[in-house]
């Protein structure tokens, strides 16, 4: 694929290696249709309000470098969607995920070709272990509540009980490897509950986050609930922390200094913070990648006291 | 318009607690309807069904065939294998196989792909389901359409998402399933009650053996096929159809671990005398005589819906339903009214017919039953009031019907009738409500109906039933468990309580 995609090529990117010469076409053959690769933002593919690029560092592929001003445009969008979503039934959430799972398996080949390109080391699996990570979530939309929920046996004449609920609008900022495996195990238990987000993809294969970008829009998952951004992490990560839409703040593998100045941004309107550091191969246990912890801490647990008497 | 507004005048005073000059609408004849069948030509079914053992469709030992008739017609739909105690033996022997060697080995999340597999085929075949299930049962096309098989979907979609999460639910504790699970299931909700009982099951990590009721086996055998199209290993679900001694044979199938039954309170003690001493668990969802308690701050016309849903829903063959109306005496006279007028209402007739309310009796062994009991109730002194519906001239149909002035002691006040027809009763005082609601064996389910939130919580809490609905009634979730107390039975099914009855807790 790469190989007659290069031989086909017939542009110089700027930024590219200098290329003296480019082999002559096939007179008779046909030329490859190139993808522009755009933001996925409120279930649309947009260019960057900046207009700015980079490019895949395969040099097969342009993507938009998305700017402040996207950032805004994507929590927007989130803003919009998170009613909607959580005011869906559980199960009608599970049943999307499920959906999702089957449209990542339709899209299996792709993402392995992608992921392939972008450096994957074994791409088969980690798109298996993906399709089963969206399965594995699809089951928790609808237990959660029978997990961290509570009847409470107050003292008094009152039928206390606490419930979870979506704390609203989440910023992730997704690692960098597994690309794709580790950009759905960090959706999945944000949205699972009904919360939206906004999530940076990794810098290292953006191309991959965009071919889940379109798994997602020919899924059932409505549009605004995920957005996926493109760009540089040290240009984004300060405006996703400081954004006052945001309410929770997910980093990956972010540390020293820049995580520490990422929780300072997020103290203005105390956004929750969850920030782990894991490597790759640790999103292959899907035991601990699939924890009712990583759900909980996107959720507000909400206490009702009603009376109980005449 | 046909619909006509009509004032009370002394020649409707038969229906005598009117008030003079209340004004009603009249849907009594004047309201034509053009018959709306679901059509079944996209059904395959086959002359002749075997017993599906190992993955496979197999010829019962006996060689021996009964028939299972369209209760709406009394025509034969198929021939239905008669399994043995040697059908039984092989079923057995399969699902422990397929324990032993696949189910019990296979991850969890793989075990819950297989689950999801199958709630997505009965997506998939929904329609075709629903009209089988209307055809065997006689239940109305609108219940089987959009109650019974999406709630089938939903649970197996529902216990698919546990497989790998079981660790979650008692927490601290290892689990590990049972082993081989027996489920003998009723007639009233062939294809859910099958659903309540595998999803949970496989799920956990448990085979199963299933035997369907007698005069609904179809459904379950479609279930069969699917599963077969969901290419689960053989012998994770084996289908054995036959009679009583079908199932006499599984409960005493020394290598079955658990045995889980809904039907009658009757069976039910004789399951559990058969059972006792040998330390298999078990779980039991029997019969019920519910309380359906309205108070006159009530929002009435809702409770009304509420009253004709609890009791008149799937011809009222449902464990749950409202079958005794405890309605406080202010509002009776009111209440009764709007009931009648709501009855004159309901469609009785074919079950394929989308605008049908009430479907065929299941059987007319059934049928009898309800007749029996009704005349019992006359017998006895209480006052029969019968909708005005056309019967069809074929099949076995009974009209809604109520009876006002019930006494506690009357036996169609304390008989779980399993037929359309209400009792209804009269309370004070709160506390007398709550006393006339629990005195029965039965604890099962109850209703509730006041505009005081106050109230339902309390009363809710002072209810023996297993299920309580407040401001609503017959309402069903995979999510929410299900079961009943006293002679109701015990065991939970749905929600987290659900997985309980199939797993060890270490």
């Amino acid at each position: 694929m790469a190989e007659k995609r290069k031989k086909n090529s017939d542009r110089r990117r700027p930024g590219a290696d200098y290329v003296e010469t480019v082999d002559a076409p096939d007179p008779v053959g046909r030329l490859s249709v190139k993808k522009t690769w755009k933001l996925y933002i409120g279930g649309a593919f947009v260019r960057s309000e900046s207009g700015r690029y980079l490019q895949t560092a395969d040099k097969q592929d342009n993507y938009a470098r998305a700017s402040r001003k996207d950032v805004r445009d994507a929590v927007k969008a989130a803003v919009a969607a998170q009613p909607g979503w959580a005011g869906r039934t559980a199960y009608n959430r599970g049943q999307i995920l499920y959906r999702l799972a089957e449209v990542l398996e339709g899209r299996r080949d792709e993402l392995i070709a992608s992921l392939t390109l972008g450096g994957a080391s074994d791409a088969a699996a980690e798109v298996d272990a993906t399709i089963d990570r969206a399965v594995s979530y699809a089951g928790w939309t609808d237990k959660v509540h029978a997990l961290l929920g509570t009847h409470n046996p107050v003292s008094g004449p009152h039928f206390g009980f606490s419930i979870p609920e979506p704390v609203g609008v989440v910023a992730c900022v997704a690692p960098d490897r597994p690309a794709l495996l580790g950009l759905v195990g960090a959706i999945c238990p944000i949205i699972a509950t009904g919360n939206t987000l906004v999530v940076l993809a990794s810098e290292l294969d953006p191309r991959t986050a965009l071919v889940l970008a379109e798994s997602l829009a020919t899924s059932d998952v409505p549009g605004g609930v995920v957005n996926i951004l493109t760009g540089s992490r040290d240009e984004l990560a300060e405006h996703m922390a400081k954004h006052q839409g945001v309410r929770a703040l997910d980093l990956w593998n972010i540390d020293g200094e820049a995580a520490k100045q990422l929780e300072l941004l997020a103290t203005e309107n105390v956004k929750r913070v969850t920030r782990r550091l894991q490597p790759a191969e640790a999103w292959y246990d899907a035991d601990e990648c699939t924890s009712l912890t990583w759900l909980s801490s996107f959720l507000e647990i909400k206490t009702v006291w009603h009376p109980m008497g005449a | 318009m046909a619909i006509k507004l009509v004032e009370d005048g002394p020649e409707t005073q038969s229906t005598h607690q009117r008030r003079r000059g209340e004004r009603r609408l009249d849907f009594g004849t004047a309201w034509e309807y053009a018959p709306a069948p679901e059509r079944p030509d996209h059904v395959r079914l086959r002359d002749r069904y075997g017993l599906f053992i190992n993955g496979r469709w197999v010829s019962p030992e006996s060689g021996k065939f009964f028939k299972t008739i369209n209760p709406a017609t009394e025509e034969p739909i198929a021939e239905i294998a008669e399994g043995s105690e040697a059908d039984v033996e092989r079923a057995v022997a399969a699902a422990r196989q397929a324990y032993e060697s696949v189910w019990s080995k296979m991850r969890p999340l793989e075990r819950g792909k297989y689950v999801y597999r199958i709630a997505r085929a009965i997506q998939e075949r929904a329609r075709e389901l629903a009209v089988v299930e209307s055809m065997d049962g006689g239940k109305p096309i609108k219940e089987s359409r959009d109650f019974d098989v999406p709630t089938t979907a939903a649970h197996f979609f529902y216990n698919a998402g546990w497989a790998d999460k079981l660790s979650y639910a008692f927490p601290g504790r290892a689990v590990r399933p049972l082993g081989v699970a027996g489920q003998i299931i009723p007639w009233n909700f062939p294809l859910l009650m099958a659903a309540w009982k595998i999803a949970p099951a496989l799920a956990c990590g448990n085979t199963v053996v299933l035997k369907p009721a007698e005069t609904t086996p179809l459904t379950a055998l479609l279930l069969a096929e699917i599963i077969r199209e969901a290419e689960l290993p053989p012998g994770v679900v084996n289908i054995v159809t036959g009679a009583g001694a079908t199932g006499a044979a599984l409960v005493n199938h020394p290598d079955v671990d658990k045995i889980a039954f809904t039907g009658s309170t009757a069976v039910g003690k004789l399951i559990q005398r058969a059972l006792a001493g040998t330390g298999k668990r078990m779980t039991m969802e029997l019969g019920g005589k519910a309380a359906n308690i309205v108070f006159a701050d009530a929002p009435l016309d809702q409770a009304v819906e509420g009253i004709i849903n609890g009791i008149f829903f799937n011809q009222g063959h449902v464990c749950c339903a409202g079958s005794r109306l405890l309605v406080e005496e202010g509002i009776h006279d009111v209440l009764v009214a709007k009931l009648r007028d709501r009855m004159a209402t309901l469609r009785v007739g074919d079950p394929l017919d989308k605008n049908t309310d009430i479907g065929a009796i299941n059987s007319r062994e059934q049928l009898e039953r309800i007749e029996q009991l009704v005349q019992v109730g006359e017998d006895e002194g209480a006052e029969r009031y019968t909708a005005p519906c056309p019967l069809p001239e074929k099949g076995f149909f009974f009209s809604p019907t109520i009876f006002t002035g019930v006494a506690q002691s009357h036996a169609i006040a304390r008989e779980e009738i399993f037929g359309p027809v209400l009792s209804v009763l009269t309370f004070r005082t709160e506390s007398e409500a709550v006393e006339r609601a629990n005195n029965t064996f039965y604890g099962l389910s109850a209703g509730i109906w006041s505009n005081k939130g106050a109230r339902l919580f309390k009363l809710a809490t002072q209810l023996e039933a297993g299920v309580v609905w407040a401001n609503t009634y017959n309402k069903f979730d995979p999510s929410s468990a299900f079961g009943g107390y006293k002679e109701s039975g015990f065991g939970r099914e749905g929600g987290r309580h659900g997985l309980l009855p199939y797993l060890v807790v270490e």
